[in-house]
């Protein structure tokens, strides 16, 4: 059976809240923050979003529903999706679908977290039944062990530098500080990020995220509707979505796109070379490498030669990550999950004025999430372009 | 190539203790199941009894075919490491303090990968290694990756020694001297290089003839009075000594054989109970305190209380009823002295020999256990940090026994074994 | 005649001012009630004796603010002790053996103390003899009825308990009466009991006299009575001192822990 496209689905209005490094407010008041950066951009009033989605870590004890009645909403349809780096395409992928059924006019989709100082410790202790009885008893305190063990392997495995995911991370810095991002303040250079402190070897200070507080959202609602607002707003074009993908590989060497890659770009119409901008999920840079291995930009194993030949800035031949990705934008929770998405939109709409890439029509963007023991188990893509 | 041991040189002692942040405690239910296995010194994982596959992280279903026949099965831990990291950062208390801490990736020939600490004889990926699960400061079960042989001074790898209780250079009370039991345990435990082992012994005007006077002899062993019915003994010695000792080893017991009707009046099973139950009460209130506070006080930390308690503190044996209640009673306090050392890492072990071949068991007929296979059990338990030891035949048979079914062996004993 | 002028309530007043006024001193023959005075030792296949133990209720703290006190036990026979003449199986029917039902009228008593230091010093296992006491009585006149004989032996200055216990593999070696000597005190000087500063009446190697135990076995047949444990007895005259000796009124008691005091003239 042949999949259902996105014909009439608009992806609009992307926000941010902006991020600081630690926060004494709640999870809540970055939600409120989003929803109501989207109805002053929109300017719908709260009654007309009936569907919502919430991507959250640090809603305990509430969860989405909790938000409906915190915020006074009333939606018809609503989804809780606290899946970390792939909860941007998995939100867009349930609320497209909603919209499309016309079980909800216009969806708000939501990602936000709160950073206290002890947030990250007090996570990681209760992330998953896997992570609390195999992997947390062992000293790391998150992933950076299971990231290390992965790219230790691909460095063997591929040929994989130090300086091929250094020049990554210098990059995006680029784009991060092009982008007015104030997590960072100034450019990084490839000494600097050779020459940083070791984390778990062989990842150091500038392969890890830095977790924030802040949001990213957008609305998902017909075409039509966009265009009676008066929104600008990107299509949907393409779809997917695994988990748990590979599980018998003894260990991550490669990510679930590569199960499901060929159906993305065949119901997108394009192939790899189409594409003018990619936003990965950039929890670390060997997961960069690894998506452009997995979404069919090189083989699998190539990346290293592939990011040496291209500069990955947002004005360069391969535009990847162009407002700075989580290593460079800061990772505020499951708005990481976002981070890609949003801008992905503003690229597509033409928002990102003078940062525009060269060839913003056709935009990829990458999820990948909740290492729920040794790795991500979900993966997924969607393609977004200009409107028809 | 691991280094051996190295005599700390002498503490300052005008600067804090370093106190015990024990590692994440937490498991989920399934998973406590591995702890116990490891407790015994086993690496034991699920086996899916429909389709054979070995599982982990430990669940309620089969990962392969979601069957819920799992088994738990030892593990030979054989495997392949796949890629080993140093962890130079950690939010954990425990890593923390203990960094740099290294740690790998492990396939199991068996099946599933695992999350390992690394003994530092593990130094490159690939490489064949040898996994085993041991139990960590918090008393919870980890595997660690082995070399597949043996290498030169292992047992002093530090990541070892923080699962361990080695006796080796610390020091030691031994708080019943002047029995068979207590001396070879004297003598085991100089040999394992323990450096000083203060010995107990209460009523000294029976000492004659006791062996008492031979161990006295040893270099290592010091004598002290100590007698576990009387409070003050027990506070004094250890307001004396409390804050050196390493390693408690409470061997003190009165044991007579009667059940109810063989012995008219309580005054035997009250000396039982009141050196077996209350004795230990006393000494673990008036030690514990000191062993805690220096959980953490360098690689000559305080790190385990042994507990030698009887197999019959499982299932009663009759003709020895009150000496077995006493001893079910002081087990029962031993789990509660187990979960009460556990935040401050301290390892509680519990020793459950069977008969030993002494005065009290003379009418019992063998086979029984030697002093010497006891104390001998007891350095290797404090060697492998393992929690429950089983020493000998007939306790591993009583073991087996009562683990099959309690209420069978209830009516063996009572029918005379 | 008022009551308070009879001679004898006269001597009861100037007692109590010579008391008051240091002419009569009150000598403690007890040991201390600790839990590191040894107890008697038998074999272990034999009910034994309860050591003193004693433990805290609360002390002006979380367990009780405002006081202090403990609890404490012990057996009948532990430190300083009265050994009544139920005690012993020769005894067992005797009428007034219990501590509960003794004549209290005898529990102040004179006192004949026989020095025998020097010999207990010299041999452990010394045994008081009949030539002892006539020679006691050469010096000192004849043992009166009903007084308490005591063997000083200054075994209670053996502050170390292995010392004063003082086992070896042949079992304990402390002095006492000779089985002769004390048949002589109760058929032929009717003494009211015998006390030793050690742990037992009997002599450590009692158990090996003929018949064993001859103290426990004599006295307590006839109806006498023991004192264990006391000290200080070099602090008394020969002749001339009062014993003040209640034991605890225990019902069917066979003994009990008691304050031994002596009056002696200054």
């Amino acid at each position: 059976m042949t999949r259902r496209g996105y014909e009439g689905v608009a992806v609009a209005v992307p926000v941010t809240v902006p991020y600081v490094r630690y926060s004494t407010r709640g999870a809540h008041w970055f939600i409120g923050q989003a929803l109501k950066r989207l109805l002053d951009a929109s300017g719908l009033a709260k009654e007309q979003i009936d569907g919502l989605t919430i991507s959250c870590f640090s809603l305990a004890p509430d969860t989405a529903v909790g938000v409906t009645q915190h915020l006074g909403l009333s939606p018809r349809w609503l989804d809780h999706i606290p899946n970390g780096g792939a909860s941007g395409v998995m939100a867009l992928r349930r609320a497209a679908r909603a919209v499309q059924a016309g079980d909800a006019d216009v969806v708000a989709c939501i990602a936000a977290d709160t950073n206290h100082v002890d947030s990250f410790r007090l996570m990681l202790g209760g992330f998953s039944d896997f992570s609390r009885d195999a992997t947390y008893p062992y000293g790391s305190g998150g992933p950076n062990a299971l990231f290390a063990f992965i790219t230790a392997a691909y460095m063997a495995r591929s040929g994989a530098t130090r300086a091929d995911f250094g020049r990554v991370c210098v990059d995006q810095r680029a784009n991060a500080l092009a982008a007015g991002s104030r997590v960072f303040s100034k450019p990084l250079t490839l000494d600097e990020y050779l020459a940083a402190r070791p984390i778990a070897e062989p990842i150091h200070l500038f392969d890890c995220v830095m977790p924030c507080a802040g949001a990213e959202a957008f609305l998902v609602m017909s075409e039509q509707r966009a265009r009676d607002l008066g929104l600008p707003f990107a299509a949907l074009r393409a779809s997917i979505e695994r988990h748990n993908a590979f599980s018998s590989d003894p260990m991550m060497v490669r990510g679930g796109w590569h199960v499901d890659r060929d159906d993305l770009y065949a119901m997108a119409g394009c192939g790899p070379a189409d594409i003018g901008f990619v936003q990965t999920y950039d929890d670390y840079p060997v997961i960069v490498l690894m998506q452009f291995e997995g979404l069919g930009f090189c083989r699998a194993d190539e990346a290293p030669a592939f990011v040496r030949g291209r500069s990955t800035a947002w004005n360069g031949d391969f535009p990847h990550n162009t407002s700075g990705g989580q290593l460079s934008a800061g990772q505020a929770g499951c708005a990481g999950g976002f981070l890609g998405l949003t801008e992905a939109l503003r690229q597509i709409t033409g928002a990102a004025g003078e940062r525009t890439v060269k060839n913003p029509r056709l935009g990829l963007v990458s999820g990948y999430g909740m290492v729920t023991y040794d790795r991500c188990l979900c993966t997924g893509a969607v393609i977004l372009g200009e409107p028809a | 190539m691991t280094m051996p041991l190295m005599r700390p040189k002498r503490k300052n002692p005008v600067q804090r203790t370093r106190q015990m942040n024990v590692p994440p405690w937490a498991r989920g239910r399934v998973a406590l199941s591995l702890t116990a296995a490891a407790a015994e010194g086993r690496f034991e994982l699920q086996l899916c009894r429909d389709c054979g596959r070995v599982q982990y992280p430990p669940r309620e279903a089969c990962g392969h075919c979601t069957s819920p026949r799992l088994q738990w099965r030892a593990q030979s831990g054989a495997g392949e490491l796949l890629a080993l990291t140093t962890l130079h950062h950690s939010n954990d208390l425990f890593f923390r303090e203990r960094l740099p801490w290294r740690l790998g990736l492990v396939q199991l020939d068996a099946g599933p990968t695992v999350v390992t600490h690394l003994h530092g004889d593990v130094t490159a990926a690939p490489a064949r290694v040898s996994v085993g699960a041991r139990l960590d400061r918090a008393g919870r079960a980890v595997l660690i990756a082995f070399p597949p042989e043996e290498t030169p001074h292992m047992a002093d790898d530090p990541m070892l020694r923080e699962m361990s209780c080695d006796p080796r250079m610390r020091k030691l009370l031994v708080t019943d001297g002047m029995t068979a039991v207590g001396q070879a345990a004297v003598r085991a435990l100089v040999k394992a290089g323990a450096d000083l082992v203060w010995v107990g012994h209460a009523e000294p005007w029976k000492r004659h003839g006791s062996g008492l006077d031979d161990i006295a002899s040893l270099p290592q062993v010091t004598l002290v009075p100590l007698d576990l019915s009387n409070e003050r003994s027990v506070t004094e010695l250890a307001g004396e000594i409390g804050g050196k000792v390493d390693i408690v080893i409470n061997n003190a017991e009165v044991h007579r054989g009667f059940g109810i009707g063989a012995r008219r009046g309580t005054d035997a099973a009250r000396a039982e109970m009141e050196i077996n139950y209350f004795g230990a009460l006393r000494l673990a209130q008036a030690f514990g305190p000191a062993l805690k506070g220096r959980a953490a006080d360098g690689v000559l930390n305080a790190t385990a209380w042994v507990n030698v308690l009887s197999i019959y503190a499982l299932a009663n044996f009759p003709p020895h009823g009150t000496f077995s209640a006493s001893k079910a009673a002081a087990h029962s306090l031993a789990q509660c002295l187990r979960a009460e050392m556990q935040p401050a890492g301290i390892r509680v072990v519990n020793v459950f020999p069977g008969p030993i071949d002494d005065d009290w068991n003379q009418n019992l007929p063998p086979p029984k256990l030697a002093p010497e296979a006891l104390a001998k059990a007891i350095v290797q338990a404090l060697r492998d940090g393992v929690e429950d030891v089983y020493p000998g035949d007939v306790a591993q048979e009583w073991l087996e026994r009562w683990r099959d079914d309690p209420r069978v062996l209830q009516r063996e004993l009572a029918a005379g074994g | 005649m008022n009551p308070m002028t009879t001679p004898n309530a006269q001597l009861l007043t100037q007692l109590a001012a010579a008391l008051q006024g240091g002419g009569i001193e009150v000598v403690d023959l007890t040991q201390t009630l600790s839990p590191e005075f040894p107890q008697i030792a038998l074999p272990p296949e034999m009910g034994q004796c309860w050591p003193f133990r004693i433990e805290e209720i609360s002390h002006y703290d979380e367990r009780g603010p405002g006081w202090y006190w403990n609890n404490f036990s012990c057996g009948e026979h532990t430190g300083t002790h009265f050994d009544a003449p139920a005690h012993w199986i020769s005894g067992r029917h005797l009428p007034h053996g219990t501590v509960d039902t003794l004549p209290v009228q005898r529990l102040v008593a004179p006192a004949c103390v026989i020095d025998c230091h020097q010999q207990a010093a010299a041999d452990p296992d010394y045994l008081l003899s009949v030539a002892d006491i006539e020679a006691f009585e050469a010096a000192h006149g004849r043992i009166a009825p009903g007084s308490w004989l005591l063997m000083r032996t200054d075994w209670s200055k053996r502050t170390d308990p292995e010392a004063y216990q003082n086992f070896d593999e042949t079992g304990q070696h402390t002095p006492g009466p000779s089985s002769e000597a004390v048949q002589f005190l109760v058929e032929q000087r009717d003494v009211l009991g015998f006390g030793s500063e050690a742990i037992g009446t009997d002599a450590g190697q009692g158990f090996h006299l003929r018949p064993p135990y001859p103290c426990h076995y004599y006295m307590h047949g006839a109806g006498r009575w023991g004192l264990q444990c006391l000290s200080n007895l070099d602090r008394l005259p020969p002749t001339g001192s009062l014993l003040i000796t209640p034991p605890l009124k225990i019902e069917k008691g066979s003994g009990s822990p008691l304050r031994v005091l002596a009056l002696i003239a200054k």
